[in-house]
């Protein structure tokens, strides 16, 4: 990831970056040099020139996805000081932090656009900006835990691994750290609900109760059909989104079904079954009335989670200033010291 | 002493992070992050880019300080040397009778 301090003019006192002399080309030149990169495959860095469509897709992506990474922490982290052992609570800490971190590299590859931190995290407490959906239902038991890190990373994985391929390099590349840390958000999910499913019979009605009310939820995160994704094309276009909506659940769906007959779960569709000729399982209708009125906030958790992540943002403004005071005084100290 | 006070800080500064994997190998550029000082990034670093033992050691470098080339600078910075093909040891065709050289 490289930095927003790259692409914005440099302060009269930064050294920032050097211009050699030439004349800046024209506009048409710029967009069919990018053209010409996007279609041989290319990388687009923060210093080059991009579209101010291409850029303001990406700050939205971009951000949505850091804000989902952020919010996706309350649901689970509900359930660290109730995990079941120490072990289970370890993992689940590290998960936790995981996303925390996988926050932090998305701001710092979205920040590369030329959008503050700040920006962003004021759009996500405003309400203006979206994070994943899946985050607005509740976590009511253990079992959700582990099914959130088979289904819900399961599914994210599907969507995140394309990314790492995006033409927008920094997006990229934090995408590629992502996707490495997490497998391990799966596994341990999928080997949390393989110990359940050994247990009594009231531990695998739990798993079962969770899988039935996230299954759905999961198929609907991969978004819009195709036909009625308008975006999808021009991102397409760009080298942002390599793989469709449709394309992307079929292959969470064909994934998934083996692995929940090994579970010993069912999955809550009665439409799931091998289609032969399709070499793909088909499934039912999704509920898309019930993933838009969730998107536009009226989902069971949607006040609920973003009330959380905005007391924790101004309870920790505090510590934010102090550590700022505090490098300023040391500054100062060592300029007097210096002086 | 100066008597001008610093500007007013909203957001903790901008620090580019570069990790050395192992003993032996270069820190390599691995990401960004905001942080209030310099002690204050390397630990923010250490939890953010190291947490699965990625480094044994790392740098942080205030991004402001860096100084870039211009992409528009590209073709007159490295072109030339597209063309002085002499400096690669592929370009002088010995005896086979030399060997390994």
């Amino acid at each position: 990831m490289y930095t927003q301090a790259l692409d914005l003019p440099p302060a009269p006192e930064d050294k920032g970056t050097v211009r050699l002399a030439h004349t800046a080309p024209d506009h048409a030149h710029l967009q069919a040099a990018f053209d010409r990169r996007i279609d041989a495959d290319g990388r687009i860095e923060p210093q080059d020139w991009m579209p101010e469509a291409y850029r303001k897709t990406l700050v939205r992506q971009i951000s949505q996805h850091a804000h989902s990474e952020i919010v996706g922490m309350l649901p689970e982290g509900n359930w660290i000081s109730r995990a079941p052992s120490l072990k289970r609570k370890s993992i689940l800490i590290a998960k936790v932090q995981d996303e925390a971190g996988h926050g932090l590299y998305l701001y710092s590859a979205a920040e590369t656009l030329g959008t503050s931190r700040d920006e962003m995290l004021a759009a996500l407490h405003s309400g203006k900006a979206k994070y994943s959906s899946i985050f607005n239902y509740p976590t009511l038991s253990w079992a959700d835990v582990g099914v959130i890190g088979w289904l819900v990373d399961g599914a994210a994985i599907m969507n995140q691994i394309p990314l790492c391929r995006c033409s927008y390099g920094p997006y990229a590349r934090a995408m590629v750290r992502v996707c490495k840390e997490e497998s391990f958000h799966q596994r341990q999910g999928y080997e949390a609900l393989l110990s359940m499913m050994k247990g009594t019979a009231e531990q695998r009605a739990l798993v079962q109760d969770a899988v039935n009310r996230w299954w759905w939820k999961c198929l609907a995160m991969f978004g819009p059909p195709d036909d009625q994704s308008p975006n999808s094309a021009q991102g397409m276009r760009w080298g942002i989104k390599r793989i469709s909506n449709d394309e992307l659940r079929q292959k969470f769906v064909d994934a998934t079904v083996p692995q929940a007959e090994l579970l010993g779960v069912t999955l809550p569709d009665p439409d799931l079954k091998w289609n032969d000729a399709r070499q793909h399982y088909d499934y039912g209708a999704i509920d898309w009335d019930e993933f838009w009125a969730t998107v536009n906030g009226n989902g069971p958790c949607n006040k609920e989670r973003l009330a959380t992540r905005v007391k924790a943002w101004n309870d920790g403004q505090w510590l934010r200033d102090a550590a700022l005071a505090h490098a300023r005084k040391e500054t100062q100290r060592t300029m007097q010291e210096a002086a | 002493m100066s008597t001008t006070t610093p500007p007013a800080l909203k957001e903790w500064p901008l620090w580019e992070v570069f990790v050395r994997s192992k003993q032996g190998l270069e820190h390599k550029h691995c990401g960004s992050l905001h942080a209030s000082d310099a002690q204050h990034a390397l630990q923010m670093a250490r939890d953010v880019y190291t947490r699965r033992q990625e480094g044994v050691s790392i740098w942080v470098v205030p991004s402001a300080t860096i100084t870039a080339s211009e992409p528009d600078d590209k073709a007159e910075l490295f072109d030339p040397a597209a063309s002085k093909i002499y400096r690669h040891p592929t370009f002088y065709v010995l005896p086979d009778e030399v060997g390994h050289m």
